[in-house]
């Protein structure tokens, strides 16, 4: 038996994919099935004066149209599921229909239910809708000022929420020796998942049933809260994801969409299909980021951190989306003293509602804008005080010896040598020739610039304990089923439901190993509450981590169970039985042994199992984490700045991460490569824009820039691996990392570049125009 | 994204085509689709009456006779960038289809719905300004022939006439001693043009041409610039002086920070460069 | 306006297919709703993200921008015509170098890899990137696709017939 944990398999989901047998939600269609379009505000905030649908009924194929009038007595507002403790939170109270106001323009009025999409959308076109059109509010900190328009009548200033963490500091900043202020605007992203998101919804009349095939990150979440918002008990509703086209985190929130489907099917008794349009996601689908920050960092002169704080504004759109109030705080506040051992840290945000999309999870969630924040402030104070950025992160890094270390607002990073990252980043680049390059290039008049990133992140979410104690309305443990059939094949069923990160493969490795089967053998069902009794979902990089863990206990149930009954077949007691690499075999003498398969069809026919022993053989595990796991690294990137265009040219980049034991290194260095290239995305490229009116400007893949093959060189990888102590497989997660670490490597090259004009920092995304004219008006300092 | 229902027509002649144009101002020719179908899907447009002209003979092939080659409407890009004759006769006009859109617009997208179209941002108009091209045109009072640079009026606005449509590009031969460049500057969302120049230099440097897009209202020629590098010549000194004269003279609008001017500053010098090199 | 039908014929995937259609249907949305061929995937309305990219003629194109009336008589190959009795190279390519996670544009991706490599069967890399201009994908960072893309070169150049294509049925 090969070993197979560690090594880069192949995936087995590809095999479908790569013909073109994926079934995402789109793809299927039902016996009778009719197609939803909504209509959707123009505005961004404006009451709803009347809503006309007589022409619209009239056309042809229209089965059915439906106002915020029919569904507001017979559906429930959709609830956010994260309400941070201490903080205040208001509940922003969002119908799947506005039937009084909208609130961001693509706010859902009415809905078309037709035969044919054509139809549908031919008649959601006649739906005459007025509007009072009200002023809109759409940039955080404004929105918090007094006399702004107000998003909801009952939030004050618009501040849904304020929470604070950490004790006051103005001490220590007063008797600093060096204080560096600045501000930053972590701009809104938005995620565009390739699939756009879509609903299919069935009832079924004999059973009173309810299937929605939905595209999500988490159809437990879903099922729970669907089931609250339209009032069907959770055994009577099914939620299923087969293929999901990528998340990013913009597929966790449960959206007016799908309700309205799930709801119109039941009503009509019909299956009633949702496809969203690129157009649509861009303006329904959640966003991310979106901060302001006032930052504070306090240091010696010889390059001591001592303290840092942050007063941040975070944008969170109309209203508050699933995980959004976790985003800017949980996720976000604990964690901004990086990878640095700062003793003093404190965190003050508002989280404020504007007339513009939600903002929720996307891509890393609150750990970009806090491990942007740091890096960023390091680079700034390494500057004014003259010293090497990389020397400076020496002197403040987490030493070795310090795991497990306990950051200023008590979270406990489990394992990490974060100067042995630095080190192998700092070798691959020959960062002393570099540097020496760059000079001599800067005399010719060329601007090259290296850009750091030592950072760390909480991920694997998490202890449901901890889940409690930050608000969030669910438990973070995971559930895994391991069924083996009685020719020793293998069903695993897992309450993670991974949407391309590769787990079926993963998955199979862990058990696989374990049982001593071959991979082929193990089939991993994801993603359908009928078939997996529960679990909460993949985000936050918890796949692995967590709902790993729970298939590596029960895979040790099913052994253990294996075990009585082989000992019983080898006669000899259970504590004489060894089990390596399928075969049970007695110690000492290796040629008594037995098959797992053998003991399978054992345990099956039951004909003479021991005292005690059940019949069949499968293990259920709900595991709970101990804590989170922390991935860390190094990153690196050096840039050429074009003065004359301001254009940036992406020389290299190097990633060195540590993201635990790797069961499959093709898809971790996948994982990997993603997330950079959505970080260097939001470091260069991409950025929502909306104007003073709400409307967004950036509304489509001709005006938003998700970056493109040719935009990037090779990038070099390497790793280290530190087990976490956190779980039982010492992984750590790895879907984040590249989208956290590489936008502040990215930023820190560029202004390196740009330090010979005297520029400190620009706004991303770093858009040609921006550098050039920050290089314009700074030519007297070159 | 669908389009609103229309009614279908396949011609098989330029003058069916034609006949069904003049039975109203709702009729939109299709070409190749990748400039009417996007608005269609946006319903931006919404044609009663859509005419697929892609099958008509007449507007297809790829001739040259008597110092002019004339490119069929209906020509796809990635055959303007294959086509012997083109490459021989008219090497900037391939130039500049190559680098249009991605492979797959190539693919389908032709020289006439293209020009037709007169997207501000498109690539082509460049080219066919700067070789002087004539767009060959067939209408109700017969055929004429309009010079490319009356042909861009204003941003999606042509002097094509309502029941007009354009059969062919008739693109002069450049000379023998030509050395020509298009040089652009991809938006890094839509891959449109935020500039390109179409450069060419020819009769040993009397002729210089320059047509630059996406920057302006509608693609324009630097004629002060042509006129400065027909003078003085082309070298180093001469090039730096004609792009600061082409930026002086940009007819570019909102340009607050000044950005615009300097990218054709710096465009049309890199591209007078590369051509300069290429004349070696 | 009333619905007016008209007739398409078109052959598919070695398939020759007939239907009635509106003028408006997309070629796209024919070969997902008509033909059930889901595999190619509508990802964006702009004809940016290349999801639904096909072989019209052999020619690699974007279904989304194209009328199915358009396509009348021509020869359509989509992804789940690209595998003959074997897989194709370039399906071994994305297969072997993890050029896919969600899967999602991958089709419309191995469509416009199979059409550069039918017209340059040696690109560089600078080419590959360059040709993947019309393909847009959020998980992989690209990267392992240029290797897909080079691997599935490597593949083809070694006479196709006996290379080492996996059976996965």
């Amino acid at each position: 038996m090969p070993q197979v944990m560690g090594q880069a398999l192949k995936r087995h989901e590809d095999i479908r994919l790569i013909r073109g047998r994926g079934q995402y939600t789109d793809d299927m269609t039902l016996p009778g099935m009719v197609y939803a379009e909504m209509v959707r505000s123009p505005y961004a905030h404006a009451n709803i004066l009347s809503v006309d649908t007589q022409a619209a009924q009239a056309m042809p194929g229209v089965l059915a149209v439906f106002t915020g009038q029919d569904t507001k007595d017979e559906l429930g507002l959709i609830p956010t599921a994260w309400i941070p403790p201490n903080s205040d939170l208001k509940m922003t109270p969002h119908p799947a229909l506005a039937f009084d106001t909208v609130r961001y323009v693509g706010d859902a009025v009415a809905v078309v239910i037709a035969e044919t999409p054509y139809q549908a959308q031919d008649a959601a076109d006649q739906v005459q809708v007025q509007y009072q059109p009200l002023q809109a509010v759409v940039h955080p900190r404004e929105a918090v000022e007094d006399g702004r328009p107000q998003v909801h009548a009952e939030i004050d200033r618009n501040i849904a929420f304020h929470w604070t963490v950490g004790p006051d500091l103005d001490a220590v900043f007063q008797q600093a020796e060096v204080v560096v202020r600045h501000e930053f605007r972590q701009q809104r992203l938005i995620p565009n998942a390739m699939e756009p998101r879509a609903a299919l919804a069935q009832y079924n009349n004999a059973t009173d049933e309810l299937t929605v095939w939905v595209t999500t990150q988490n159809p437990h979440i879903h099922r729970f809260l669907l089931s609250g918002i339209l009032g069907i008990p959770e055994h009577k509703l099914r939620v299923v994801a087969i293929d999901v086209g990528g998340g990013f985190g913009s597929k966790i929130a449960c959206y007016p969409d799908e309700v309205v489907a799930s709801w119109a099917a039941r009503k009509l008794r019909r299956a009633v299909k949702w496809t969203e349009t690129r157009q649509e996601n861009f303006m329904i689908t959640s966003h991310g980021r979106d901060h302001v920050q006032e930052v504070e960092l306090a240091g010696t002169r010889d390059g001591q951190i001592q303290a840092i704080r942050v007063k941040a504004y975070s944008n969170l759109g109309a209203y508050l989306s699933t995980a959004a109030p976790g985003v800017p705080t949980i996720l976000f506040g604990l964690i901004i003293n990086g990878a640095y051992d700062i003793p003093h840290a404190s965190a003050d945000v508002y989280g404020v509602v504007t007339n513009t999309t939600p903002v929720d999870a996307y891509r890393g969630a609150g750990r970009p804008e806090a491990t942007y924040l740091i890096e960023r402030m390091v680079d700034l104070y390494a500057s004014q005080i003259q010293m090497d950025p990389v020397a400076v992160r020496e002197k403040n890094l987490v030493k070795a010896e310090a795991f497990p270390y306990t950051n200023p607002f008590g979270l406990q990073y489990d394992s990490g040598n974060y100067q042995g990252t630095l080190k192998i980043a700092l070798d691959m680049l020959d960062y002393p020739k570099l540097r020496e390059e760059q000079a001599a290039l800067r005399k010719d008049g060329k601007y090259i610039g290296i850009g750091w990133s030592t950072y760390v992140e909480m991920c694997g979410l998490g202890p449901s304990e901890v889940a409690g104690a930050v608000g969030f309305q669910g438990g973070l443990w995971e559930s895994a089923t391991v069924r083996v059939h009685p020719t020793g094949k293998v069903s695993v069923f897992t309450g993670a439901s991974p949407h391309g990160q590769g787990e079926e493969t993963t998955f199979a490795q862990i058990v696989g190993q374990e049982l001593g089967i071959p991979v082929e053998d193990i089939e991993i069902v994801h993603g359908d509450t009928a078939r997996i009794s529960m679990g909460w979902g993949t985000y936050g990089s918890r796949t692995t981590a967590v709902g790993g863990g729970a298939i590596h206990l029960a895979t040790q149930k099913v052994i253990e169970k294996a075990k009585k009954i082989a000992a019983h077949k080898l006669e000899v007691s259970e504590s004489d039985v060894v089990f390596e690499d399928g075969m049970f075999s007695v110690a000492g003498v290796p040629n008594r042994q037995v098959s797992f398969q053998a003991v399978t069809l054992d345990a099956y026919l039951a004909w003479s199992l021991p005292e005690g022993v059940e019949p069949a053989l499968e293990g259920t595990a709900f595991y709970d984490p101990k804590n989170f796991t922390y991935p860390f690294g190094a990153h690196v990137a050096v840039v050429s700045v074009d003065p004359d265009t301001g254009d940036i040219h992406l020389m290299r980049y190097i990633a060195v991460d540590d993201v635990g034991n790797i069961i499959n290194p093709m898809i971790v260095e996948g994982q990997i490569h993603g997330g950079l290239v959505q970080g260097i995305g939001q470091a260069l490229y991409e950025g929502a824009e909306y104007d003073t009116e709400g409307q967004l400007l950036t509304g489509s893949l001709l005006d938003y820039a998700v970056p493109k093959a040719r935009f990037f060189p090779r990038f070099e990888t390497a790793h280290t691996v530190t087990p976490s102590p956190h779980n039982p497989l010492g992984v750590k997660g790895v879907g984040e990392t590249g989208a956290i670490a590489s936008t502040p490597a990215i930023v820190n090259a560029v202004m390196d570049a740009l330090h010979p004009f005297g520029i400190q920092d620009l706004p991303m995304p770093l858009t040609p125009e921006k550098v050039w004219q920050a290089i314009q008006q700074n030519q007297g300092g070159r | 994204m669908l389009t609103a229902p229309f009614e279908f027509r396949r011609a098989s002649t330029v003058n069916e085509a034609a006949d069904w144009l003049q039975q109203g101002t709702e009729v939109k020719l299709l070409a190749g689709g990748h400039s009417l179908l996007p608005l269609m899907k946006l319903r931006l447009a919404a044609p009663a009456m859509v005419v697929d002209i892609s099958g008509i003979p007449e507007l297809h092939g790829v001739i040259a006779h008597d110092g002019v080659v004339t490119v069929g409407a209906m020509t796809r890009h990635v055959e303007v960038v294959k086509n012997p004759l083109i490459l021989a006769e008219a090497p900037l006009l391939s130039q500049t289809a190559a680098v249009i859109g991605d492979v797959q617009v190539r693919n389908r997208g032709t020289i006439g719905g293209s020009l037709c179209h007169a997207d501000t941002a498109a690539d082509l108009p460049a080219a066919v300004l700067a070789l002087d091209a004539q767009m060959v045109v067939s209408g109700p009072d017969g055929v004429r022939k309009i010079p490319a640079s009356e042909f861009f009026v204003a941003p999606f606005v042509t002097a094509l006439g309502p029941q007009e449509l354009l059969v062919a590009v008739e693109v002069p031969s450049m000379p023998s001693d030509a050395v020509s460049t298009y040089l652009k500057r991809p938006h890094p969302a839509s891959g449109y043009p935020v500039i390109g120049v179409a450069c060419w230099v020819g009769y040993g440097g009397a002729t210089v041409r320059l047509a630059i897009t996406g920057i302006g209202p509608t693609v324009f020629r630097a004629a002060e610039a042509e006129a400065y590098l027909a003078a003085h010549g082309l070298n180093s000194s001469s090039i730096g002086e004609a792009a600061r004269l082409a930026a002086v003279h940009a007819p570019v609008e909102d340009d607050i920070t000044g950005y615009k001017r300097q990218l054709v500053s710096v465009y049309v010098s890199r591209a007078l460069q590369h051509t300069a090199k290429g004349k070696n | 306006m009333p619905e007016v039908l008209t007739t398409v014929t078109m052959t598919v995937n070695g398939q020759r297919v007939a239907r009635s259609i509106e003028p408006r249907v997309l070629l796209v949305h024919f070969l997902r709703e008509e033909l059930g061929l889901t595999g190619t995937h509508v990802g964006c309305d702009t004809s940016q993200c290349g999801a639904c990219t096909v072989l019209l003629d052999g020619e690699a194109v974007k279904a989304c921008t194209v009328l199915a009336v358009q396509a009348h008589g021509a020869t359509v190959t989509t992804i789940e015509g690209l595998e003959g009795t074997r897989l194709h190279p370039v399906q071994e390519g994305f297969w072997a170098k993890h050029g896919l996670q969600c899967g999602f544009c991958t089709p419309g991706a191995m469509m416009t890899a199979a059409y550069l490599l039918s017209q340059n069967p040696h690109p560089s890399e600078a080419e590959i990137r360059e040709g993947l201009d019309g393909v847009v994908c959020r998980c992989t960072g690209y990267e392992t696709i240029v290797r897909a893309v080079q691997h599935a070169a490597a593949l083809m150049s070694e006479v196709s017939e006996t290379s080492g294509a996996e059976d996965v049925d």
